[in-house]
């Protein structure tokens, strides 16, 4: 007779559920999760550089419209948010794993030898979710379900998400609640992008510089240019 | 020199403990900071006070017993074992506060003493080679490059004190393992088990209970005898490849 328990883990791919319940195996997903959704904000912020044309909105608009009736778009859309979820999940369940191995006893005190960013990152990331939060709600919901004033652009007539993102950009509270998110998007990249790296076990002294330095870099400049603008659109529009 | 000490006493594992505080006026700077509880504890019993414990044993920075979370770093303001700290780091009518290593994995035994022997069981999950008897090998038919030696040889410095994890806000033991799967994976004795090795190991890291690593790199900054975070690199390509590839062979023999 074949061991029953052995059977069961021969047949059920048990090795596959331990490597994704593992402290490991919940990091690698962390970091691919990372790495896809600095990738979506890459192409985000393209879309969104649109708005500064000048044109009245009208590349903006027919963006807006391809990307949102595209299918293979928006079958990328949908798994993006799936892969929001799952980064958000395994953040939180990291998070509480981490809070529970410390103990219950905290140090006196505590003299940190790492960069605040890195301690962070949780609270970070918070930050970016109530910012995902009133973005779904005021921009992809409305373009999605909500009713749209539409513009006619050679013939044919589309939703003119421009005139919406053009009165939410011009109320003060949001663009500073904009802005701060971004300053925290900023500080979640710049640990989080090299960490990303580590986590996939790629540190190699060739690479590392390169890694680096194109990790502050996008962590400084991405934020940098979606918050530009909100802000433009609200001093000059 | 004059110290003042806060020092954490706490009776047994049950017990609730607190910080009490003594005036020590019979300190050299040339004592090692061990020497100096020493000749405190001796003061101690002398007025018949319970002595303070701490772990202690080579007190030449190489066995890795020694440990305390002194003004809040592991072993002290330098990058050094504890019995390798000497008072004369510390300046004269200081005062210093000495905790035991905090983790849920690391329950404090009395006073300054901690129950590392988790460590030990990670250890005895894989953190070794298997060698059949038989005649010694000759050394020069392995043919090792001299980077990689030192890179192995850098990983097994880890004495296994566990200033990694005090040092972690996340009381991960992760530079104390990826040292531990290095020293093995980089040389060709250690790779034939290298798969089942780190399986191993790090099944046993999580079932201890200790954190996972956010690069933080605390560890790294506060690690004695400087332990590179590559090594948790290294880890996590040892062990992401050996989740995905090891061998799994069916047991029980077919019916
Ligand atoms: C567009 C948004 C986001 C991007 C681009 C992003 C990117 C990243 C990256 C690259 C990492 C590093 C992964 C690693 O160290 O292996 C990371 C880590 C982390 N993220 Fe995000 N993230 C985003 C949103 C969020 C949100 C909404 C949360 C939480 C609610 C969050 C929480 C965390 C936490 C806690 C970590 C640290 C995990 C760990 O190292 O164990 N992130 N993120
Ligand atoms: S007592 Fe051996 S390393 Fe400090």
């Amino acid at each position: 007779m074949v061991n029953s328990i052995n059977t069961a883990q021969y047949y059920t791919m048990k090795w596959f559920l331990d490597l994704f319940s593992s402290s490991l195996g919940k990091k690698l997903l962390m970091s691919l999760t990372g790495i896809f959704l600095i990738l979506f904000l890459t192409v985000h912020l393209a879309g969104n550089l649109q708005l500064l044309k000048g044109d009245g909105g009208k590349s903006f608009n027919i963006y807006a419209e391809f990307m949102g009736t595209n299918p293979l778009i928006q079958f990328v859309s949908k798994g993006n948010f799936a892969l929001i979820l799952v980064h958000i999940i395994w953040a939180i369940m990291l998070t509480i794993k981490n809070r529970e191995s410390r103990g219950a006893k905290g140090y006196a005190i505590t003299n940190k030898k790492s960069t605040w960013a890195s301690r962070n990152m949780a609270f970070l990331g918070f930050l970016i979710l109530i910012f995902i939060v009133i973005h779904i709600q005021n921009f992809y919901y409305k373009a999605h379900f909500g009713t749209l004033p539409m513009q006619v652009y050679d013939g044919t007539e589309i939703k003119d998400l421009y005139t919406e993102v053009a009165f939410i950009f011009s109320q003060w509270w949001y663009v500073a609640i904009y802005t701060v998110c971004m300053i925290g998007l900023a500080f979640h990249l710049w640990h989080g992008f090299t960490s990303a790296f580590q986590t996939l076990g790629l540190n190699h002294m060739k690479y590392n510089p390169v890694i680096s330095f194109i990790g502050k870099a996008y962590a400084v400049i991405v934020p940098a240019l979606f918050a530009y603008i909100p802000v433009k659109m609200f001093f000059f529009s | 020199m004059k110290i003042t000490l806060k020092v954490w006493r706490q009776k047994d594992s049950k017990s609730k403990g607190e910080f009490k505080t003594y005036e020590h006026s019979h300190v050299s700077p040339d004592m090692s900071f061990l020497e100096m509880l020493d000749v405190l504890n001796t003061e101690l019993i002398k007025k018949k006070e319970e002595p303070i414990s701490f772990d202690h044993d080579c007190r030449e920075g190489i066995c890795g017993m020694c440990s305390l979370y002194i003004n809040g770093h592991p072993h002290g303001p330098l990058q050094t074992t504890t019995c390798q700290l000497h008072m004369r780091s510390f300046s004269d009518g200081e005062t210093i506060t000495i905790e035991p290593w905090r983790a849920k994995a690391f329950p404090v035994i009395k006073d300054l003493v901690v129950d590392r022997s988790a460590f030990d069981r990670i250890q005895q999950a894989g953190g070794y080679v298997n060698v059949n008897t038989g005649g010694v090998p000759d050394g020069n038919a392995i043919p090792i490059p001299k980077m990689i030696a030192d890179e192995a040889f850098d990983a097994a410095t880890c004495i296994g004190c566990g200033a990694c994890v005090a040092a972690c806000k996340n009381a991960s033991a992760m530079l104390f393992v990826g040292a531990k799967v290095s020293q093995f994976a980089l040389l060709p004795q250690g790779k034939v088990e290298a798969k089942q090795r780190v399986e191993k190991m790090v099944a046993q890291m999580d079932a201890e209970g200790f954190g996972a690593c956010t690069n933080t790199y605390a560890c790294e900054a506060e690690c004695p005898k400087g332990i590179k975070i590559t090594n948790i690199a290294r880890m996590n390509r040892e062990y992401l490849g050996a989740m995905l590839t090891s061998y799994k062979v069916e047991v029980g023999g077919g019916e």
